[in-house]
């Protein structure tokens, strides 16, 4: 036998977790934020059990205020998939009018937070896979591969059980909740090169294509639709843009580029800042500080 | 390009560890977001005179990483030209022992840092121990602030002797001795010219090269199996990872335990069709019959792998309750998790000097060799042998805590030699013959909670109803087959574990059993439902311990109120209530009468 590659290896280790929670929980589900992370994490999903489908459904939290672009991608993928697909809206934060442009850090709170704690009880889940990985955020460098959650859901990250080898201990008492994390040990560049290998399909607007956008606070920001009123000294323009991580699209920044293939994102994102070719790795920003703070959020 | 490389990195801090990973990364170019941070390091790290602090690259990262969790081991990802690493970062205290453990058990290799001045320390051989407990065959031993010694050759060897003498019987695969100066960057990422007596790679390089693929390739095939995947008819898959050597389409295998043969049908390496699947992959396996096989059990082509319910093992306790005798945990080895129960405490280990010390209760980060027995027959393997299949956590049933981790030493020979006689006379038989159902009624409460009344009160009644029973009673037990047994927590766990299975027995020989025992701690009545079985109903007297006191039939609330018991329960020891007892009756709320009613009622439908 060959020695396995390490994209093979985070392959293996991935199932192997995914596998875990479906043979020792009693209700688990995957949360897909259509982004390129929940991407791979669905794909993984897909091999670990073929030629079953997942025995698990897929939950996104929506915000009402994701691209429309997204959208479409989820409940296109879902009916693909032949994968049941959760939606959440928090309708009560709907009925306020609660929005990105009035209500800033409240908004993610309500829209985001709120309603994932909504779905995940209405629904009585006890295991939820995230795409979060270790290298993206600083809390989550010490955070377990199955992170327990008390009944409000709240993390103690100074009193994580022990998790040796791979033996993950799933016992649970009444009301408490696991957030299992199969990418834990991936890296940015390792999902981009993953990606590339296994010729996974990601949302267009990680593409570079002539959109409508404004600048707006340094930020180009797309109009994605008519809910977001222009200001008198604001212009759309057409540039040719792209997004490096996918969330709610006024809170979104797009970069200028001319990357419209995935060899020339992956150029773009991991080889942009050294010209002679040093491996850039331990590579904090390059997540975003939009995707984190949805990270955040979320978890 | 080589596989992933996980490894550690332990010794305290002042051993320089922060300084020579930074120094690393720093110098292989490693590090570094974008340029702004870049530039942002560089004016930290030049500003003592010229002098480069390399541990302000990663303390720096480090504080911003930490957000005051300092006591857990961090991930931290980098790529050289050749190579992906994983490093897990640990706490050096020992008071975190557990949180290192975690990083060890996860890693193929170590890099432990001594001081040149102060050689091998107390916390060197603790970790190197601990590495080699969590599998951990190769280690590198990094010598560092050689600068400190004028780059003595001889200091060096001194150092080198002692850490190999001491690591003689651990095992390993490989040792490697390295002298350097984090701050300085000796030996770090290049060779150094203060070192020429030294002959072996640098860090770094030798960290690219190292080969830590286990040889369990050319082991025999085992695949402990995760999940049966059924999604039709005609297809049956046994998916898991395979632990050892390999498997190609047509090859033989065993099942185990139930010891079925059968030949590989077909094999899937994650979602392709393959010919041959090997160790570490993610697969899935079609038998061409039908063999009995689910969760836990294991596919393999090693007729010799123990198929037994008894083994010697070294374990870490990690619980911050402790460890005594007698205590049933739920075991999860492989992919199989059933209870067990630790038998005996055999000795404690110096987990620094590596001593045998005698012992019966075990602590927090304290090593134990005792002897566990599993409730069933199930599949394991010395650790050294396979990892995999000789690695296991306990899980504490009651607050679901992973309390240790162990490895198998050995099985014990007992386990296959003391087999269970079939006789002819069968349990179903005798109750069939009693025309009853046999249940244990297992009356827990507060003493003067009414619980032997009652038990009396029901027992009279099922007699008179044409039953046959046995009560077991606390006080009256203690005078007979418990009369050994004192009230320490061991013997307080050995004293239930006796009355279960004599009440087992009891049900065995067809009986309805009544025992009636305080019973204050859950994980106790659980070992006992879990002994039990099926026929057990926990009935909980709920009487509130005010009328419990007020009663004081025997005197004995008020001799504790005096000081004149120890740990008398709802005086001076804790009463846990059962969260969900099969049938809760309050005599300070109903009659005797109607209380026993009620528990006739309840139980009707199971006597019949």
């Amino acid at each position: 036998m060959k020695e396995l590659t390490h994209l093979d290896q985070l392959e293996a280790e991935a199932i192997y977790i995914i596998r875990e929670v479906a043979a020792e929980c009693e209700n688990p589900v995957m949360l897909y934020s259509i982004g390129k992370d929940s991407s791979v994490m669905l794909h993984l999903a897909m091999k670990a059990f073929y030629p079953e489908k997942p025995p698990f459904p897929l939950l996104h939290v929506n915000t009402t205020w994701k691209f429309k672009e997204m959208i479409d991608f989820r409940d296109r993928k879902a009916k693909e998939l032949g994968i049941e697909m959760f939606e959440h809206i928090n309708q009560e934060g709907v009925e306020k009018g609660i929005n990105p442009f009035d209500h800033g850090a409240s908004y993610t709170d309500v829209m985001k937070t709120q309603a994932l704690k909504q779905a995940l009880d209405k629904h009585g889940f006890d295991a939820v896979f995230g795409g979060g990985r270790r290298d993206e955020e600083k809390s989550r460098a010490k955070e377990r591969v199955f992170s327990f959650r008390n009944e409000n859901h709240a993390w103690d990250p100074k009193n994580q059980k022990p998790e040796m080898w791979k033996l993950y201990n799933t016992h649970i008492n009444k009301g408490e909740s696991m957030r299992v994390f199969p990418l834990s040990n991936w890296t940015e560049k390792d999902i981009w090169q993953y990606i590339r290998r296994e010729n996974i399909e990601i949302v267009p607007l990680y593409f570079a294509k002539e959109r409508p956008v404004v600048e707006r606070d340094g930020n180009i920001v797309m109009v994605d639709d008519d809910r977001m009123s222009i200001g008198e000294d604001e212009k759309v323009e057409h540039k040719k843009v792209r997004f490096r991580t996918l969330g709610c699209y006024p809170l979104t920044g797009g970069v200028e580029s001319e990357a419209d293939t995935l060899d020339e994102i992956i150029e773009e994102t991991l080889g942009a800042v050294s010209s002679e070719r040093t491996s850039r790795v331990i590579d904090q920003e390059a997540a975003g500080s939009m995707e984190r703070r949805k990270r955040e959020g979320y978890f | 390009m080589k596989g992933l490389l996980k490894f550690l990195t332990c010794g305290s801090v002042d051993d320089g560890k922060s300084t020579l990973i930074g120094h690393m990364l720093y110098d292989a170019k490693l590090l570094f977001a974008d340029q702004e941070k870049a530039l942002e390091l560089d004016s930290k790290v030049g500003s003592r005179g010229g002098e480069i602090d390399y541990s302000l690259l990663l303390d720096g990262l480090m504080a911003e990483r930490e957000q005051g969790i300092t006591i857990d081991v961090a991930y931290r990802y980098f790529t050289s030209d050749n190579r992906s690493f994983i490093v897990a970062d640990t706490p050096g205290h020992e008071e975190y022992t557990r949180n290192m453990a975690v990083g060890a058990s996860f890693a193929d290799l170590a890099v432990i840092l001594v001081d040149a001045t102060k050689g091998v320390i107390a916390q060197t051989k603790r970790h190197a121990r601990i590495c080699s407990l969590m599998g951990i065959n190769h280690i590198v031993l990094a010598v560092n602030k050689m600068d400190l010694v004028d780059y003595d050759e001889a200091r060096f060897n001194e150092i080198k002797q002692e850490f190999e003498q001491f690591t003689y019987n651990f095992n390993l695969e490989s040792i490697q001795v390295i002298p350097v100066s984090a701050t300085a960057g000796d030996n770090v990422t290049k060779l150094s010219e203060n070192t020429p007596w030294y002959d072996g790679k640098p860090l770094l390089q030798y960290l690219e090269d190292i080969d830590v693929t286990d040889q369990m390739d050319e082991a025999a095939f085992t695949l402990p199996v995760q999940r049966v995947s059924r999604p039709s008819h005609q297809f049956r898959g046994f998916q898991g990872q395979v632990e050892s050597g390999q498997i190609n389409v047509g090859d033989e295998v065993i099942t185990l335990p139930s010891k079925e043969k059968a030949n590989v049908k077909s094999l899937l390496v994650s979602d392709q069709e393959s010919g041959e699947a090997g160790i570490g992959q993610a697969v899935t396996v079609q038998l061409d019959r039908e063999v009995d096989v689910s969760r836990g059990d294991v596919l393999t082509t090693n007729e010799e792998l123990n198929v037994a319910d008894k083994f010697t093992t070294t374990l870490l306790w990690m619980d911050g309750d402790e460890l005594v005798e007698g205590r049933n945990y739920l075991v999860k080895l492989g992919t199989k998790t059933l209870p067990g129960t630790v038998m005996k405490i055999k000795h404690k280990i110096d987990i620094n000097t590596g001593d045998d010390v005698p012992a019966d209760k075990v602590y927090k980060n304290e090593l134990v060799v005792c002897d566990i027995a599993l409730s069933e027959k199930a599949v394991f393997d010395k650790f050294e042998n396979n990892e995999a299949l000789g690695g296991f956590i306990l899980i504490d049933r009651v607050s679901n805590m992973t309390s240790a981790a162990g490895v198998v030493n050995h099985a014990l020979r007992r386990s296959s030699n003391v087999v269970w006689q079939d006789t002819d006379i069968t349990r179903p038989i005798r109750s069939q013959q009693k025309g009853q159902q046999p249940l244990t009624l297992w009356f827990t409460g507060l003493s003067g909670s009414g619980k032997s009344t009652l038990a009396n009160e029901v027992e009279k009644r099922l007699v008179a109803h044409g039953h046959h029973t046995m009560l077991l009673d606390g006080d009256n037990v203690r005078h007979g087959l418990n009369q050994n047994l004192g009230f320490k927590e061991a013997d307080r766990v050995e004293n239930i574990r006796r009355i279960a299975e004599v009440s087992k027995l009891m049900n065995d020989a067809g009986l309805i059993t009544l025992s009636s025992f305080i019973s204050p701690y859950e994980g106790d009545r659980q070992n006992a439902r879990d002994i039990i079985g099926e026929s057990f109903i926990e009935i909980y007297v709920s009487t509130p311990l005010e009328v419990c006191e007020e009663r004081d039939v025997k005197g004995l609330y008020q001799k504790a109120r005096d000081g004149e018991i120890p740990n008398f329960t709802g005086v001076t020891s804790p009463y846990e209530a059962p969260q969900n007892p099969d049938i809760e009756v309050d005599t300070s709320q109903m009659s005797l009468d109607e209380a026993t009613d009620y528990i006739v009622k309840q139980i009707q439908q199971q006597l019949a």
